[in-house]
């Protein structure tokens, strides 16, 4: 452990695929806080549960992060106003899955209590490490109490209720946290940008994680097609974890390590279950959670938003999304208000070029194409990819000659051709013989199919028309 | 499907380099009728014609190889309509087909034909063709008789059918295809494993015996079949385990049919039958997915 640390992988991925990256437009560009959207549209169920409850009226002053709607039930969320400003009848919004769920519009005040430099200082600007200082001293239900306060969700995309996870589990109990910078997806670099630019928060906010629910180490996943990153987190975790990791002397109540594994760049590397298998050497049972093996796993920019919940007191109101594609005349990574219209990000990147013919909500392999750009951006935004004539060749689909590409990229070791067919044909039987619960709908094997068979999206739909049993 | 054709374009030279004309006709003849058949069937089904995916001519190609280089016109017609009709088209085309289309057309007409495809039928003494005067090596180990030369099993330079002579042109073709990843090497490899395993035992029980392990690997059919054959991945299992239980069951059928049926080579009759229980392997082989079954399943 002598010398600078290489950014080079000790373990990766043997499955999925590796489709070009495409990150360099936005890789190198700094996080641009977008200008206050004239309108913005809440959803109330932006993350993995029960819708929130609505707290406000119509025609109602808002504050920037007042209570819109609390959290219903343990497994939801609360949702905060992004924006200043006064409320309107509540309306339907679609989100990009198709999903038509109860919104909030707010129309935003001239005047915001904070824009521009101001709000990004406040959102990942300042030092944390000041504030980390006493972090083992603090009350852990404080912590997990801060963040469901704070409606934090899963910013990686499942939007998974961020305080479930730092609940203390006494019948599972923790032993590591697994912080995933992975972000496989092509194009995002929304999670990059943050490890750059806001790495000091990223480790705050996974000690005081940590701190919540026990875990005793903490492990920073990065794929090694970001060695910025990989450097600002290993400066971030510092002095400390060198002094924390010396095994021998770690004592009972001692902070927990911090350790970066450096992962061999493969799509879907970030995808929860695939992290925990290739950073931990754990497998996370079919149907069940990373918390079956010990583990939780959170997102590098939900733990940023955990820091800034628990260190400032402030609720999850804007995010980061990166704007990018063939389609965009100027790429850039944005600090936005959720609940934003993805056309006011668009018009904040120069517009969609002429030759734009799709705007896909999320990354190009799992993400949804938008059927309307007034569509709001979600906590589990993290991009927009407008694609071009030459990033869509459709040639035309051919039939299954049983080739098995699908097979051996299938990173959960699935049949996807079987359970696409079975889905196409509803045989639930076959589907379930062939496990198609346990398909992640990463879109590898859509990807690596010769004859062009949307494999994913058939079984997609398949789970989706699945009988309950 | 463009990578199978150039796989096999050193099998063809082989072919046309030993027979001559005889393949050259034989190779047009069984390729035109598998487009014809093709175009034709599919109009009866009302279908967009599929000829553009090339896969009636590599089905016509390896009817072909598989034919004797004497057999004539009308036989590799019937041969081929039969395998494009019967093979492919009623199970509703390619990549529904249960069976080999090509192995379907052979057998077809092997049993209509039996004349013009019995052992003696691949000899014409009086044709121009040094090859076709002599009997093929494994219906002459069959006999009893003379045990060809590993040299001209190796170089191809003996009888039998279109394709089948020459080693080199079938591992040139086969690995090429193995490193596209257009086959699956699992397949070729299990099925080969198995054949000098089971052909090594025989040697060393019966240590006289002038037909070697090499023999056996490097004559008859096994080597077109093990590379281009089982590799058609429409009538093959899935999985990874699956192809390795598939080319295992495959070389054992062979050996099992060369060394104690009447028939000198059994690569079709293996062919076809690992065919059936296909998709047999493909249910004892589903995998486990990451993190175990789910306790319904």
């Amino acid at each position: 452990m002598s010398g600078s640390p290489s950014t080079r992988a000790t373990a990766g991925l043997s499955r999925g695929v590796h489709p070009p990256d495409r990150k360099s437009p936005t890789a190198e560009a700094p996080i641009e806080v977008l200008p206050t959207p004239a309108k913005v549209l809440i959803p109330l169920l932006q993350h993995t549960g029960a819708p929130a409850a609505a707290q406000v009226k119509p025609k109602q002053d808002v504050e920037l992060g007042e209570l819109l709607a609390e959290p219903d039930g343990f497994i939801s969320a609360g949702v905060h106003a992004s924006v200043r400003g006064k409320t309107a009848r509540a309306s339907v919004a679609t989100l990009p899955n198709g999903r038509h769920v109860a919104a909030v519009p707010i129309t935003s005040a001239d005047e915001q209590p904070l824009a521009g430099t101001a709000l990004y200082a406040d959102v990942l600007g300042g030092d944390w490490a000041a504030d980390t200082a006493n972090i083992e001293g603090r009350d852990p239900q404080d912590i997990a109490d801060a963040v469901r306060d704070a409606g934090i969700v899963g910013l990686g995309g499942a939007a998974f209720p961020s305080h479930v996870k730092l609940a203390r589990n006494d019948s599972k109990p923790i032993d590591t946290l697994l912080v995933n910078g992975c972000e496989c997806e092509p194009y995002l670099t929304a999670d990059h940008r943050i490890m750059v630019e806001a790495a000091p928060a990223v480790v705050a906010g996974a000690r005081l994680a940590a701190r919540a629910n026990g875990a005793e180490r903490i492990v920073i996943a990065i794929e090694d097609n970001k060695p910025a990153a990989v450097e600002a987190v290993r400066a971030a975790c510092g002095e400390r974890s060198r002094a924390a990791c010396g095994e021998r002397s770690r004592a009972s109540g001692a902070a927990p390590g911090v350790t970066v594994a450096v992962l061999r760049t493969r799509y879907p590397q970030g995808g929860e279950k695939q992290a925990v298998q290739v950073a931990l050497g754990r497998e996370v049972p079919n149907g069940g959670l990373p918390l079956d093996v010990g583990v939780v796993v959170l997102n590098v920019g939900t733990s940023a938003a955990i820091a800034r919940a628990v260190l400032r007191g402030k609720p999850l109101t804007h995010r980061v999304v990166t704007v990018t594609g063939a389609g965009v005349a100027e790429p850039k990574n944005l600090l936005v208000p959720v609940g934003t219209p993805y056309r006011a990000l668009l018009d904040a990147c120069g517009q969609l070029t002429r030759d734009a013919v799709r705007v896909v909500a999320g990354g190009p392999m799992m993400g949804f194409a938008l059927g309307d750009l007034d569509t709001p951006v979600t906590k589990g935004t993290s991009g927009v990819v407008a694609l071009t004539a030459c990033d869509l060749p459709r040639p035309a689909q051919t039939a299954c000659i049983r080739c098995g590409r699908c097979v051996d990229v299938c990173p959960m070791n699935l049949v996807p051709t079987k359970i696409a067919t079975a889905a196409r044909n509803r045989d639930w039987d076959l589907a379930r013989r062939y496990e198609m619960l346990a398909c992640i709908e990463c879109g590898c094997c859509a990807y690596a199919c010769p004859a062009r068979i949307p494999l994913a999206q058939l079984i997609r739909m398949g789970k989706a028309e699945l009988p309950r049993e | 499907m463009l990578d199978v054709l150039i796989a096999l374009a050193p099998v063809a030279a082989m072919g046309v380099y030993v027979f001559g004309w005889y393949a050259v006709k034989q190779i047009g003849v069984c390729v035109l009728s598998c487009l014809a058949a093709e175009a034709i069937f599919t109009a009866m089904r009302r279908r967009r014609a599929t000829l553009g995916d090339l896969s009636a001519v590599v089905t016509g190609a390896i009817l072909a190889f598989s034919l004797p280089a004497t057999c004539p016109i009308y036989v590799a017609v019937i041969a081929s309509f039969a395998a494009i009709g019967l093979g492919k088209v009623v199970f509703g085309g390619l990549g529904g087909n249960v069976f080999n289309p090509a192995m379907v057309g052979r057998a077809f007409a092997m049993l209509a034909f039996t004349k013009q495809l019995a052992a003696q039928a691949y000899v014409d003494a009086g044709a121009g063709v040094h090859a076709l005067t002599q009997a093929t090596p494994l219906t002459a180990h069959e006999a009893g008789g003379p045990v060809a030369s590993l040299a001209d099993l190796f170089w191809g330079t003996t009888n039998g059918c279109v394709g089948e002579t020459s080693a080199i042109a079938c591992l040139v073709g086969g690995l090429y295809l193995c490193l596209r990843r257009t086959a699956s090497w699992e397949l070729p490899a299990a099925a080969i494993a198995t054949v000098a395993v089971i052909a090594g035992g025989i040697n060393l029980a019966n240590p006289a015996a002038e037909w070697t392990v090499l023999h056996h690997l490097l004559g008859g059919a096994l080597l077109l079949g093990a590379f281009f054959i089982i590799t058609d991945p429409v009538s093959t299992p899935l999985t990874r385990k699956g192809k390795l239980l598939y080319g295992v069951g495959f070389g054992a059928l062979v050996m099992l049919i060369r060394t104690l049926s009447n028939y000198p080579e059994g690569v079709m009759f293996s062919v076809l039958l690992m065919n059936a229980v296909t998709p047999l392997i493909n249910r004892w082989t589903i995998p486990a997915p990451l993190g175990g079954r789910q306790a319904s399943g």
